[in-house]
Protein backbone atom coordinates (compact mmCIF):
# COMPACT_ATOMS: atom_id res chain seq x y z
CA UNK A 1 0.00 0.00 0.00
CA UNK A 2 3.12 2.66 0.24
CA UNK A 3 3.16 2.59 -3.52
CA UNK A 4 0.04 4.89 -3.41
CA UNK A 5 1.64 7.95 -2.21
CA UNK A 6 4.88 7.46 -4.59
CA UNK A 7 2.30 6.83 -7.44
CA UNK A 8 0.46 10.18 -6.23
CA UNK A 9 3.72 12.40 -6.23
CA UNK A 10 5.21 10.98 -9.60
CA UNK A 11 1.94 11.52 -11.27
CA UNK A 12 1.86 15.27 -9.94
CA UNK A 13 5.75 15.90 -11.07
CA UNK A 14 6.96 13.50 -12.72
CA UNK A 15 5.06 12.56 -15.43
CA UNK A 16 3.36 15.70 -15.31
CA UNK A 17 0.33 15.45 -18.05
CA UNK A 18 0.71 18.65 -19.14
CA UNK A 19 4.65 19.23 -19.22
CA UNK A 20 5.96 15.91 -20.03
CA UNK A 21 2.96 14.45 -22.19
CA UNK A 22 1.29 17.34 -24.04
CA UNK A 23 -2.15 16.87 -22.70
CA UNK A 24 -4.50 19.33 -22.55
CA UNK A 25 -2.42 21.75 -24.18
CA UNK A 26 -5.76 23.87 -26.22
CA UNK A 27 -7.34 24.59 -23.29
CA UNK A 28 -4.04 24.80 -21.91
CA UNK A 29 -2.77 27.16 -23.68
CA UNK A 30 -6.32 28.92 -24.63
CA UNK A 31 -7.08 29.96 -20.56
CA UNK A 32 -3.77 30.43 -19.03
CA UNK A 33 -4.05 34.40 -19.05
CA UNK A 34 -5.18 34.94 -15.74
CA UNK A 35 -4.55 33.08 -12.24
CA UNK A 36 -8.08 33.35 -11.61
CA UNK A 37 -9.84 31.39 -14.57
CA UNK A 38 -6.93 29.19 -14.93
CA UNK A 39 -7.43 28.60 -11.01
CA UNK A 40 -11.31 27.26 -12.01
CA UNK A 41 -10.30 25.01 -14.79
CA UNK A 42 -7.85 23.68 -12.41
CA UNK A 43 -10.17 22.17 -9.84
CA UNK A 44 -12.75 21.87 -12.31
CA UNK A 45 -10.27 19.44 -13.97
CA UNK A 46 -8.95 18.01 -10.82
CA UNK A 47 -12.70 17.15 -9.65
CA UNK A 48 -13.67 15.88 -13.64
CA UNK A 49 -10.36 13.54 -13.49
CA UNK A 50 -10.66 11.60 -9.82
CA UNK A 51 -13.84 10.71 -10.43
CA UNK A 52 -13.67 9.59 -14.46
CA UNK A 53 -10.38 7.21 -13.84
CA UNK A 54 -12.21 5.26 -11.56
CA UNK A 55 -15.41 4.97 -13.23
CA UNK A 56 -13.61 3.96 -16.18
CA UNK A 57 -11.43 1.71 -14.45
CA UNK A 58 -14.47 -0.24 -13.02
CA UNK A 59 -16.04 -0.33 -16.48
CA UNK A 60 -12.43 -1.81 -18.27
CA UNK A 61 -12.14 -4.53 -15.47
CA UNK A 62 -15.64 -5.94 -14.97
CA UNK A 63 -17.00 -5.17 -18.88
CA UNK A 64 -14.55 -4.22 -21.47
CA UNK A 65 -11.48 -6.16 -20.60
CA UNK A 66 -10.32 -9.23 -22.45
CA UNK A 67 -12.25 -12.61 -20.41
CA UNK A 68 -14.12 -9.61 -17.94
CA UNK A 69 -17.57 -10.46 -18.76
CA UNK A 70 -17.34 -14.09 -16.98
CA UNK A 71 -19.56 -13.19 -14.35
CA UNK A 72 -22.09 -13.05 -17.23
CA UNK A 73 -21.11 -16.67 -18.51
CA UNK A 74 -18.96 -15.11 -21.69
CA UNK A 75 -15.30 -15.77 -20.98
CA UNK A 76 -14.47 -15.21 -24.80
CA UNK A 77 -15.68 -11.73 -25.00
CA UNK A 78 -13.02 -9.26 -25.42
CA UNK A 79 -14.70 -5.93 -25.86
CA UNK A 80 -11.28 -3.90 -25.79
CA UNK A 81 -11.93 -2.54 -29.05
CA UNK A 82 -15.02 -0.25 -27.87
CA UNK A 83 -12.56 0.94 -25.19
CA UNK A 84 -12.35 4.61 -26.82
CA UNK A 85 -15.59 5.22 -27.49
CA UNK A 86 -16.91 3.76 -24.06
CA UNK A 87 -14.25 5.99 -22.01
CA UNK A 88 -15.21 9.86 -24.23
CA UNK A 89 -18.99 8.61 -24.02
CA UNK A 90 -18.55 7.82 -19.82
CA UNK A 91 -16.49 11.45 -19.25
CA UNK A 92 -19.14 13.51 -21.75
CA UNK A 93 -21.79 11.67 -18.97
CA UNK A 94 -20.36 12.59 -15.80
CA UNK A 95 -19.20 16.29 -16.92
CA UNK A 96 -22.62 16.64 -17.63
CA UNK A 97 -23.92 14.91 -15.05
CA UNK A 98 -21.72 16.92 -12.61
CA UNK A 99 -23.01 20.16 -14.11
CA UNK A 100 -26.84 19.28 -13.03
CA UNK A 101 -26.00 18.53 -9.59
CA UNK A 102 -23.22 21.53 -9.11
CA UNK A 103 -26.42 23.79 -10.18
CA UNK A 104 -29.00 22.14 -8.29
CA UNK A 105 -26.46 21.57 -4.54
CA UNK A 106 -23.45 24.03 -5.30
CA UNK A 107 -24.97 27.09 -7.29
CA UNK A 108 -22.07 29.12 -5.81
CA UNK A 109 -19.38 26.39 -6.96
CA UNK A 110 -21.54 25.76 -10.21
CA UNK A 111 -21.24 30.10 -11.12
CA UNK A 112 -17.40 29.35 -10.76
CA UNK A 113 -16.52 26.06 -12.45
CA UNK A 114 -19.77 25.97 -14.95
CA UNK A 115 -18.18 28.25 -18.26
CA UNK A 116 -15.44 25.38 -18.05
CA UNK A 117 -17.37 21.99 -17.66
CA UNK A 118 -18.35 21.59 -21.53
CA UNK A 119 -14.25 22.48 -22.20
CA UNK A 120 -13.65 19.79 -20.12
CA UNK A 121 -14.66 17.02 -22.19
CA UNK A 122 -12.85 17.87 -24.92
CA UNK A 123 -10.12 17.88 -22.74
CA UNK A 124 -6.98 15.42 -23.67
CA UNK A 125 -5.34 15.52 -20.58
CA UNK A 126 -8.95 13.44 -19.19
CA UNK A 127 -9.40 11.08 -21.99
CA UNK A 128 -5.42 10.64 -21.50
CA UNK A 129 -5.59 9.92 -18.00
CA UNK A 130 -8.22 7.12 -18.80
CA UNK A 131 -6.17 5.75 -21.69
CA UNK A 132 -2.67 5.67 -19.44
CA UNK A 133 -5.00 3.82 -16.44
CA UNK A 134 -5.63 1.86 -19.28
CA UNK A 135 -2.43 1.22 -20.72
CA UNK A 136 -0.56 0.71 -17.20
CA UNK A 137 -3.22 -1.74 -15.91
CA UNK A 138 -3.74 0.29 -12.84
CA UNK A 139 -5.85 -1.42 -10.17
CA UNK A 140 -9.00 0.52 -8.66
CA UNK A 141 -6.98 1.65 -5.57
CA UNK A 142 -4.32 3.18 -7.73
CA UNK A 143 -6.53 4.94 -10.71
CA UNK A 144 -8.25 6.26 -7.60
CA UNK A 145 -4.95 7.88 -6.77
CA UNK A 146 -3.12 8.18 -10.20
CA UNK A 147 -6.76 9.88 -11.25
CA UNK A 148 -5.76 12.44 -8.56
CA UNK A 149 -2.57 12.99 -9.14
CA UNK A 150 -2.84 13.82 -12.43
CA UNK A 151 -5.26 15.88 -12.41
CA UNK A 152 -3.52 18.35 -8.60
CA UNK A 153 -0.24 17.88 -11.41
CA UNK A 154 -1.91 19.52 -14.52
CA UNK A 155 -3.73 22.42 -12.13
CA UNK A 156 -0.60 23.23 -11.00
CA UNK A 157 0.83 23.61 -14.28
CA UNK A 158 -1.86 25.55 -15.75
CA UNK A 159 -1.65 28.30 -12.53
CA UNK A 160 1.93 28.64 -12.78
CA UNK A 161 1.95 29.06 -16.22
CA UNK A 162 -1.07 31.83 -15.75
CA UNK A 163 1.38 33.25 -13.31
CA UNK A 164 4.12 33.66 -15.42
CA UNK A 165 2.40 35.05 -18.19
CA UNK A 166 0.87 37.81 -15.94
CA UNK A 167 4.02 39.32 -15.22
CA UNK A 168 4.74 38.68 -19.00
CA UNK A 169 2.47 41.07 -20.78
CA UNK A 170 4.50 43.51 -19.43
CA UNK A 171 7.53 42.75 -21.12
CA UNK A 172 9.04 43.71 -24.67
CA UNK A 173 8.19 40.70 -26.61
CA UNK A 174 9.64 40.58 -30.87
CA UNK A 175 6.13 40.95 -32.41
CA UNK A 176 6.54 37.84 -34.25
CA UNK A 177 6.86 36.30 -30.93
CA UNK A 178 3.68 37.85 -29.24
CA UNK A 179 1.04 35.99 -27.72
CA UNK A 180 1.28 32.26 -28.66
CA UNK A 181 4.88 32.12 -29.48
CA UNK A 182 6.61 33.42 -26.90
CA UNK A 183 3.64 31.01 -24.30
CA UNK A 184 5.14 28.22 -26.13
CA UNK A 185 8.88 29.06 -25.48
CA UNK A 186 7.41 29.71 -21.75
CA UNK A 187 5.63 26.44 -21.68
CA UNK A 188 9.19 24.91 -22.90
CA UNK A 189 11.18 26.26 -20.19
CA UNK A 190 8.26 25.05 -17.77
CA UNK A 191 8.59 21.53 -18.93
CA UNK A 192 12.46 22.20 -18.87
CA UNK A 193 12.01 22.70 -14.92
CA UNK A 194 9.66 19.94 -14.62
CA UNK A 195 12.61 17.56 -15.88
CA UNK A 196 14.72 18.20 -12.78
CA UNK A 197 12.17 15.56 -11.39
CA UNK A 198 12.31 13.05 -13.66
CA UNK A 199 15.41 11.81 -12.11
CA UNK A 200 13.72 11.10 -9.14
CA UNK A 201 13.23 7.40 -7.99
CA UNK A 202 10.39 6.40 -6.08
CA UNK B 1 -9.38 21.38 -59.57
CA UNK B 2 -11.62 24.54 -59.32
CA UNK B 3 -10.37 27.44 -57.47
CA UNK B 4 -12.32 27.27 -54.31
CA UNK B 5 -11.46 23.82 -54.04
CA UNK B 6 -7.82 24.67 -54.23
CA UNK B 7 -8.22 27.49 -51.70
CA UNK B 8 -10.10 25.44 -49.06
CA UNK B 9 -6.90 22.34 -49.63
CA UNK B 10 -4.45 25.08 -49.34
CA UNK B 11 -4.94 27.55 -47.17
CA UNK B 12 -4.64 25.74 -43.77
CA UNK B 13 -0.95 24.94 -44.72
CA UNK B 14 0.38 28.20 -43.94
CA UNK B 15 -1.91 30.82 -44.60
CA UNK B 16 -4.67 29.61 -41.79
CA UNK B 17 -2.56 26.87 -40.11
CA UNK B 18 -4.28 25.14 -37.49
CA UNK B 19 -1.40 24.65 -35.10
CA UNK B 20 0.29 27.76 -35.32
CA UNK B 21 -2.45 30.23 -36.16
CA UNK B 22 -5.85 28.74 -34.59
CA UNK B 23 -3.92 26.87 -31.70
CA UNK B 24 -5.73 23.67 -32.11
CA UNK B 25 -4.54 20.06 -31.84
CA UNK B 26 -0.96 20.57 -30.03
CA UNK B 27 -2.55 18.05 -27.65
CA UNK B 28 -1.32 15.03 -29.19
CA UNK B 29 1.71 17.06 -32.27
CA UNK B 30 4.16 17.22 -30.01
CA UNK B 31 4.57 13.75 -28.52
CA UNK B 32 5.00 11.70 -31.24
CA UNK B 33 7.26 14.08 -32.93
CA UNK B 34 10.54 12.39 -32.06
CA UNK B 35 11.16 10.05 -35.17
CA UNK B 36 9.83 11.24 -38.11
CA UNK B 37 8.29 7.87 -39.21
CA UNK B 38 5.93 7.70 -35.77
CA UNK B 39 5.20 11.50 -37.05
CA UNK B 40 3.96 10.38 -40.24
CA UNK B 41 1.90 7.87 -38.89
CA UNK B 42 0.39 10.16 -36.83
CA UNK B 43 -0.46 12.40 -39.90
CA UNK B 44 -1.63 9.92 -41.58
CA UNK B 45 -4.11 8.50 -39.09
CA UNK B 46 -5.33 12.79 -38.37
CA UNK B 47 -5.53 13.55 -41.88
CA UNK B 48 -7.78 10.85 -43.05
CA UNK B 49 -9.97 10.62 -39.90
CA UNK B 50 -10.30 14.51 -40.34
CA UNK B 51 -10.95 13.93 -43.81
CA UNK B 52 -13.58 11.37 -43.19
CA UNK B 53 -15.16 12.55 -40.24
CA UNK B 54 -15.72 15.98 -42.13
CA UNK B 55 -17.45 13.97 -45.29
CA UNK B 56 -19.70 12.16 -42.72
CA UNK B 57 -20.81 14.53 -40.59
CA UNK B 58 -21.94 16.82 -43.78
CA UNK B 59 -23.66 14.32 -45.17
CA UNK B 60 -25.91 13.94 -41.87
CA UNK B 61 -25.80 17.49 -41.16
CA UNK B 62 -29.36 18.14 -41.89
CA UNK B 63 -30.41 15.50 -39.87
CA UNK B 64 -28.49 16.30 -36.56
CA UNK B 65 -30.73 18.32 -34.22
CA UNK B 66 -28.68 21.20 -32.58
CA UNK B 67 -28.60 20.40 -29.26
CA UNK B 68 -27.31 17.53 -29.48
CA UNK B 69 -24.91 17.54 -32.43
CA UNK B 70 -21.73 17.86 -29.72
CA UNK B 71 -22.39 14.03 -28.85
CA UNK B 72 -23.38 12.74 -32.42
CA UNK B 73 -20.16 14.40 -33.88
CA UNK B 74 -17.91 12.75 -31.16
CA UNK B 75 -19.37 9.27 -31.99
CA UNK B 76 -19.23 9.48 -35.55
CA UNK B 77 -15.04 10.74 -34.99
CA UNK B 78 -14.81 7.87 -32.23
CA UNK B 79 -15.82 5.24 -34.37
CA UNK B 80 -13.95 6.41 -37.33
CA UNK B 81 -10.77 6.51 -34.29
CA UNK B 82 -11.44 2.63 -33.26
CA UNK B 83 -11.40 1.92 -37.08
CA UNK B 84 -7.71 3.66 -37.50
CA UNK B 85 -6.63 2.52 -34.11
CA UNK B 86 -7.85 -1.16 -35.62
CA UNK B 87 -6.07 -0.97 -38.39
CA UNK B 88 -2.57 0.15 -36.77
CA UNK B 89 -2.63 -2.80 -34.52
CA UNK B 90 -3.42 -5.39 -37.37
CA UNK B 91 -1.00 -4.20 -39.67
CA UNK B 92 1.49 -1.98 -38.08
CA UNK B 93 1.92 -3.07 -34.37
CA UNK B 94 4.95 -1.97 -33.32
CA UNK B 95 4.52 1.53 -34.58
CA UNK B 96 0.99 1.85 -32.59
CA UNK B 97 3.09 0.63 -29.87
CA UNK B 98 5.13 3.64 -30.07
CA UNK B 99 2.09 6.21 -30.91
CA UNK B 100 0.88 4.41 -27.09
CA UNK B 101 -2.39 6.42 -25.90
CA UNK B 102 -1.46 9.56 -29.10
CA UNK B 103 -3.79 7.60 -31.57
CA UNK B 104 -6.74 7.10 -29.13
CA UNK B 105 -6.13 10.68 -28.25
CA UNK B 106 -6.93 11.89 -31.91
CA UNK B 107 -11.10 11.75 -30.72
CA UNK B 108 -10.02 14.88 -28.45
CA UNK B 109 -7.99 16.82 -30.59
CA UNK B 110 -9.42 19.99 -31.41
CA UNK B 111 -8.83 20.20 -34.99
CA UNK B 112 -11.22 17.42 -35.77
CA UNK B 113 -13.78 18.82 -33.96
CA UNK B 114 -13.15 21.88 -34.74
CA UNK B 115 -13.45 21.24 -38.64
CA UNK B 116 -16.77 19.41 -38.15
CA UNK B 117 -18.52 21.82 -36.02
CA UNK B 118 -16.85 25.13 -37.63
CA UNK B 119 -17.35 23.79 -41.62
CA UNK B 120 -18.78 20.19 -42.31
CA UNK B 121 -22.03 21.67 -40.41
CA UNK B 122 -22.13 23.94 -42.80
CA UNK B 123 -21.05 23.10 -46.55
CA UNK B 124 -21.32 20.07 -48.83
CA UNK B 125 -19.67 16.74 -48.20
CA UNK B 126 -17.46 16.97 -51.38
CA UNK B 127 -16.03 20.08 -50.00
CA UNK B 128 -16.30 19.59 -46.44
CA UNK B 129 -13.83 16.35 -47.41
CA UNK B 130 -11.53 18.78 -48.95
CA UNK B 131 -11.38 21.16 -45.89
CA UNK B 132 -10.75 17.83 -43.37
CA UNK B 133 -8.29 16.98 -45.81
CA UNK B 134 -6.40 20.55 -46.22
CA UNK B 135 -6.09 21.04 -42.37
CA UNK B 136 -4.80 17.43 -42.10
CA UNK B 137 -2.34 18.57 -44.38
CA UNK B 138 -1.77 21.71 -42.04
CA UNK B 139 -1.21 19.45 -39.19
CA UNK B 140 1.22 17.14 -40.90
CA UNK B 141 3.19 20.00 -41.74
CA UNK B 142 4.38 21.77 -39.13
CA UNK B 143 4.37 18.19 -37.36
CA UNK B 144 6.99 16.82 -39.97
CA UNK B 145 9.16 20.02 -39.62
CA UNK B 146 9.28 19.27 -35.81
CA UNK B 147 10.03 15.84 -36.26
CA UNK B 148 12.60 16.52 -39.17
CA UNK B 149 14.33 18.96 -36.79
CA UNK B 150 13.87 16.78 -33.62
CA UNK B 151 15.00 14.09 -35.32
CA UNK B 152 18.03 14.71 -37.11
CA UNK B 153 19.53 17.24 -34.29
CA UNK B 154 19.12 14.46 -31.85
CA UNK B 155 19.60 11.71 -32.92
CA UNK B 156 21.80 12.44 -36.42
CA UNK B 157 19.20 10.26 -38.83
CA UNK B 158 16.03 10.64 -40.79
CA UNK B 159 13.52 7.91 -40.82
CA UNK B 160 16.12 5.92 -39.45
CA UNK B 161 18.44 6.09 -42.03
CA UNK B 162 22.07 8.15 -40.51
CA UNK B 163 22.71 11.39 -41.88
CA UNK B 164 24.98 12.88 -39.34
CA UNK B 165 27.02 10.16 -37.96
CA UNK B 166 27.27 10.47 -34.49
CA UNK B 167 30.62 10.39 -32.19
CA UNK B 168 29.47 7.19 -30.47
CA UNK B 169 29.95 5.37 -33.82
CA UNK B 170 33.40 7.09 -34.67
CA UNK B 171 31.66 10.15 -36.26
CA UNK B 172 31.67 13.79 -35.97
CA UNK B 173 28.44 14.68 -34.74
CA UNK B 174 27.83 14.81 -30.98
CA UNK B 175 23.87 14.34 -30.73
CA UNK B 176 21.93 16.90 -28.71
CA UNK B 177 20.02 15.10 -26.40
CA UNK B 178 17.83 17.96 -24.95
CA UNK B 179 15.79 17.28 -28.88
CA UNK B 180 14.57 14.06 -27.86
CA UNK B 181 13.07 15.45 -24.84
CA UNK B 182 9.72 17.39 -24.56
CA UNK B 183 10.85 20.79 -23.93
CA UNK B 184 12.64 21.09 -27.32
CA UNK B 185 9.21 20.66 -28.92
CA UNK B 186 7.60 23.38 -27.32
CA UNK B 187 11.04 25.69 -28.31
CA UNK B 188 10.85 24.60 -31.90
CA UNK B 189 6.88 25.41 -32.72
CA UNK B 190 7.79 28.59 -30.34
CA UNK B 191 10.48 29.66 -32.97
CA UNK B 192 8.90 27.98 -36.07
CA UNK B 193 5.25 30.53 -35.05
CA UNK B 194 8.28 33.48 -34.77
CA UNK B 195 9.15 32.32 -38.17
CA UNK B 196 5.57 32.10 -39.78
CA UNK B 197 4.80 35.46 -38.12
CA UNK B 198 7.80 37.59 -39.23
CA UNK B 199 7.06 36.43 -43.10
CA UNK B 200 3.42 37.28 -42.80
CA UNK B 201 3.03 40.08 -40.53
CA UNK B 202 -0.83 40.01 -40.52
CA UNK B 203 -0.89 36.98 -38.44
CA UNK B 204 1.07 39.13 -35.81
CA UNK B 205 -1.23 39.33 -31.92
CA UNK B 206 -1.17 42.88 -30.64
CA UNK B 207 0.41 43.30 -27.55
CA UNK B 208 -2.00 44.04 -24.02
CA UNK B 209 -0.35 46.40 -22.95
CA UNK B 210 2.77 48.78 -24.89
CA UNK B 211 5.02 50.88 -22.23
CA UNK B 212 4.49 53.97 -23.13
CA UNK B 213 7.60 56.01 -24.55
CA UNK B 214 7.59 59.60 -22.86
CA UNK B 215 10.56 61.53 -23.91
CA UNK B 216 12.82 63.15 -21.86
CA UNK B 217 11.64 66.94 -21.98
CA UNK B 218 8.08 65.42 -21.34
CA UNK B 219 9.04 64.22 -17.89
CA UNK B 220 8.51 67.90 -15.95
Amino acid sequence: MEALPSLFIKAIFVENLALSFFLGMCTFLAVSKKIQTALGLGTAVIVVQAITVPANNLLYQYVLQEGALSWMGLPEVDLSFLGLITYIGVIAAIVQILEMVLDRFFPALHSALGIFLPLITVNCAILGGSLFMVERDYNFAESVTYGLGSGVGWALAIVALAGVREKLKYSDVPAGLQGLGITFITVGLMSMGFMAFSGIQL
Amino acid sequence: MSTTARRVVLDPLVDNNPITLQILGICSALAVTTTVSAALIMCLALTSVTALSNASISMIRHHIPSNIRIIVQMTIIASLVIVVDQILKAYAYEASKTLSVFVGLIITNCIVMGRAEAFAMKNSPGISFLDGLGNGLGYSAVLLVVAVVRELFGSGSILGVTLLLPVSEGGWYVPNGLMLLPPSAFFIIGLGIWAIRTIKPKQVESAEFRIKRVHRTEVF
